[in-house]
């Protein structure tokens, strides 16, 4: 595209973010602050993300982009429009042939290889950001690995609910060194970040901080011993193929209060049904 | 009797806030298990002293040495900012006058408690709790309040409130900044009996800045009287308030009510 | 087991203007297991100053106080706090005229403390306790009792029961039976004797004749210090 570098960015900003990217790397789950650029879009819609995207991308890459899982909403479509017209890449929407995959608060049901990179839409990168007002404090309390506070919570959730209350951005600890806020992912997506192949990428724009995970890094959801941490999703059937164990949408369908639960991951469903998957719901459709 | 190595000692402590001398050759020590009163009126220098006895305010000269439970010496102020934090949540304690400070008054009494603990590592949902609700006993606050925000409760409740989430973790040290200032007499009156009991049952040993004599004579072995930033005397605490030498001792023991 | 060589004490009141008032001088007083000392002398001859002198409540100004304490001399007028709080835990009891009250300790924790310090299980101290206030007659319904609403009798009684239950080798009593009746009077002597038997050395001051004789085996006459200085004169 004419007057624009590949990618949008220029050359010195993707070294900066790069370098950012070799610190995060380098220190699984610390915060790295990074010169966020003015991108075309406001905060709060994924500027991070496509800064670090832009800053990983080449010519020869294939890039998937979803938003809650899925590669035809609005924002899903844009970007992926923004990277096609800018750097000229692949696209698809099949995450097995994707090399770079930026998402919006969803980790893809199918498991992630050692030759892609995903890369995290972040809104607050601050795991402590409703516990503790003081940034300063929060830059000690990681510093110094001390997170009673965040135990505290969650002891907080057990003991008025029965069980910790949070569903997602669910706090974990990488590499059993710092906190970490997995971004708005479901908790049900927290174990896939565990031992993951992928490289791992987080973007913050608003806040300006970039963190990472590198390959085949320990990520523990907290928990307490006698109250262990569990992947909780619907307990329904994706109506349209048939799968019980990804993570589900409910959609509402009429006005007569009819509902339908589809897998939040459009293309684990559309991979499912070219298989010959069929949900309870897909059989209606086929016989209307 | 002296061969007993110190828990805390302090010499040559001097600090001076511009013209003002806050602590001017102060030197003390304290034993494990013993309580020492520092007594002054306002701007004496106690509070400062207890301020930099515990590491959150460095002297201008002079040490403070600490001996861990391993033996070692270590100087208070050349510690590791890391270290000193464990050591506040661990094998010290502070108990300031206004509970609140040291209170997460968004975060219920069973979560105060436990706080300390799960610092450390504790991750036994039941067992925390189970320590929290032995800490409200010993505090005599009512079980079922373990739940509460301590929004609800009273001044004197939140105030052992602050003490059982101090020694939860069983600090051989505790610094006491006026614990029962500003409490109404009879809440006070529990309030220094619990302290009283816990510290002589634990062997806590506990430096107390207070400027009420009476709470001195109740609760310290030892004490010290300041006087505009230097200690002018020290010793028993019974022979120093009964027999007082120095004549600012003799001053602020005459002028003390007698109930 | 106690003896004083020289003990000399003045107060100097600051607060008028330096004023000195020596009321001890040169005193030299040996009291030996198993005998009761009891101080005499008219009023201002310093009896309850020697008396506190002794237990290292007050200062002397100069001269010795030497305690048999663990098989060793020490001496109180020389020694750090912590030691003269170890030789008043082990060897050195003190009851004094009148009961420093303590807001919401029952009487039966007042007199059982002693015990605790020492290491004794509460229950056995407790236990203890019980047994001597109702030698002195405090009924046991008053037991839980903070004593601060006593009667100075009541009060003085619980007082010795906190004085006597350790078993110190070495006891100073300040006027033990002031606020007594008979009956209790006799309690008090009786507990005495039984100390003394102990081999219990026993430093009194008591002017009550009756009970003196009772319990004294011999006086130490003190005389004011002017009166000392003008007839040395």
């Amino acid at each position: 595209m004419k007057g624009y570098n590949f990618a949008y960015l220029d050359e010195q900003t993707k070294r900066m973010i790069r370098r950012g990217l070799l610190k995060a790397v380098a220190i699984p789950g610390h915060q790295v602050p990074f010169g966020s650029r003015e991108m075309p879009l406001p905060y709060g819609w994924g500027t991070g993300g496509i800064q670090v995207t832009a800053s990983i991308l080449g010519p020869n890459d294939v890039l998937k982009v979803i938003d809650q899982g899925a590669d035809d909403t609005t924002n899903a479509v844009s970007i992926r429009r923004f990277f096609a017209k800018t750097a000229g890449v692949k696209t698809t929407t099949e995450t097995g042939e994707a090399t770079v995959i930026q998402t919006r608060h969803r980790i893809p049901e199918k498991a992630l290889r050692a030759d892609q990179i995903i890369v995290y839409q972040v809104p607050q990168p601050e795991p402590l950001f409703r516990l503790e007002p003081s940034r300063v404090e929060t830059r000690r309390m990681h510093g110094l690995a001390d997170y009673g506070l965040m135990h505290v919570k969650l002891y907080e959730d057990i003991a008025r609910y029965g069980q910790i209350s949070i569903s997602y951005d669910y706090p974990v600890m990488v590499n059993e060194r710092y906190l970490m806020s997995p971004s708005p992912i479901p908790a049900f997506d927290n174990p896939k970040m565990d031992m993951m192949p992928a490289l791992q990428l987080f973007g913050a724009g608003r806040e300006k901080r970039i963190y990472a995970i590198p390959p085949w890094t320990r990520v523990k959801s907290l928990d307490f011993e006698d109250h262990p941490f569990r992947a909780i999703n619907a307990p329904h059937a994706c109506g349209l193929c048939g799968a019980t164990d990804s993570y589900l949408d409910e959609v509402v369908t009429d006005d007569r209060g009819g509902r339908l639960f589809v897998c939040s991951d459009t293309d684990h469903c559309a991979s499912r049904r070219a298989e010959g998957h069929v949900g309870a719901d897909g059989l209606r459709e086929a016989a209307e | 009797m002296s061969d007993e190595p110190t828990l805390i000692s302090a010499r040559g402590l001097n600090l001076t806030f511009g013209a003002i001398a806050a602590l001017a050759d102060v030197q003390m020590d304290l034993w494990p298990g013993e309580m020492l009163a520092i007594v002054g009126e306002s701007g004496s220098g106690k509070t400062t002293l207890l301020n930099v006895l515990s590491g959150r305010l460095a002297p201008d000269a002079g040490t403070v040495w600490y001996r861990d439970p391993a033996g070692h010496l270590h100087d208070v102020h050349a510690m590791p900012a890391p270290a000193l934090r464990t050591l506040h949540r661990s094998d010290w304690g502070f108990v300031h006058q206004d509970p609140r400070q040291n209170l997460r008054m968004t975060v219920s009494a069973g979560g105060n408690v436990g706080e300390r603990l799960m610092a450390q590592g504790a991750r036994h949902y039941g067992d925390i709790r189970a320590a929290a609700l032995d800490w409200l006993a010993q505090v005599e606050i009512d079980a079922n309040r373990i739940d509460d925000l301590p929004r609800t409760f009273s001044g004197g409740m939140q105030q052992r409130l602050q003490i059982a989430r101090t020694l939860v973790t069983h600090p051989r040290l505790v610094f006491m900044d006026e614990p029962t200032g500003g409490l109404d007499v009879s809440v006070q009156a529990r309030l220094l009996d619990l302290i009283r009991s816990l510290v002589a049952r634990l062997r806590i040993a506990v430096v107390l800045v207070t400027h009420d004599i009476a709470v001195a004579r109740l609760l310290a072995h030892r004490i010290a009287v300041m006087q505009r930033g230097r200690i002018v005397e020290t010793g028993l605490t019974d022979q120093v308030l009964d027999d007082p030498q120095h004549p600012y001792t003799q001053l602020l023991v005459s002028s003390v009510l007698n109930a | 087991m106690l003896q004083t060589i020289g003990l000399a004490k003045t107060f100097t009141l600051h607060l008028r203007g330096g004023l000195t008032m020596p009321v001890l001088s040169d005193i030299d007083l040996t009291v030996n297991a198993g005998e009761c000392v009891v101080l005499s002398g008219p009023s201002g001859a310093g009896k309850s100053t020697l008396l506190r002198s002794l237990y290292g409540n007050y200062r002397a100004a100069a001269g010795q106080i030497l305690v048999r304490h663990r098989g060793r001399m020490v001496d109180i007028a020389s020694a750090d706090p912590r030691a003269i709080l170890d030789v008043r835990h082990e060897t050195l009891g003190y009851v004094s005229q009148f009961l420093r009250v303590v807001p919401r300790v029952s009487a039966l924790d007042v007199a059982a403390e002693p015990l605790v310090i020492r290491g004794v299980g509460q229950d056995e101290a407790r236990d203890r306790a019980r047994a001597l206030l109702l030698q002195l007659n405090i009924p046991a319904r008053l037991h839980g009792i903070p004593p601060a609403t006593f009667s100075g009798g009541e009060q003085q009684r619980v007082n010795l029961a906190r004085g006597f239950i350790a078993g110190h080798p070495i006891l100073l009593l300040d006027e033990p039976t002031a606020s007594l009746d008979a009956d209790n009077r006799a309690v008090v002597i009786g507990m005495v004797r039984d100390a003394k038997a102990r081999g219990t050395a026993i430093v009194a001051i008591c002017h009550d004749a009756d009970v003196r004789d009772a319990i004294a085996d011999r006086l130490f006459t003190m005389t004011p210090y002017q009166d000392a200085v003008a007839s040395a004169a």
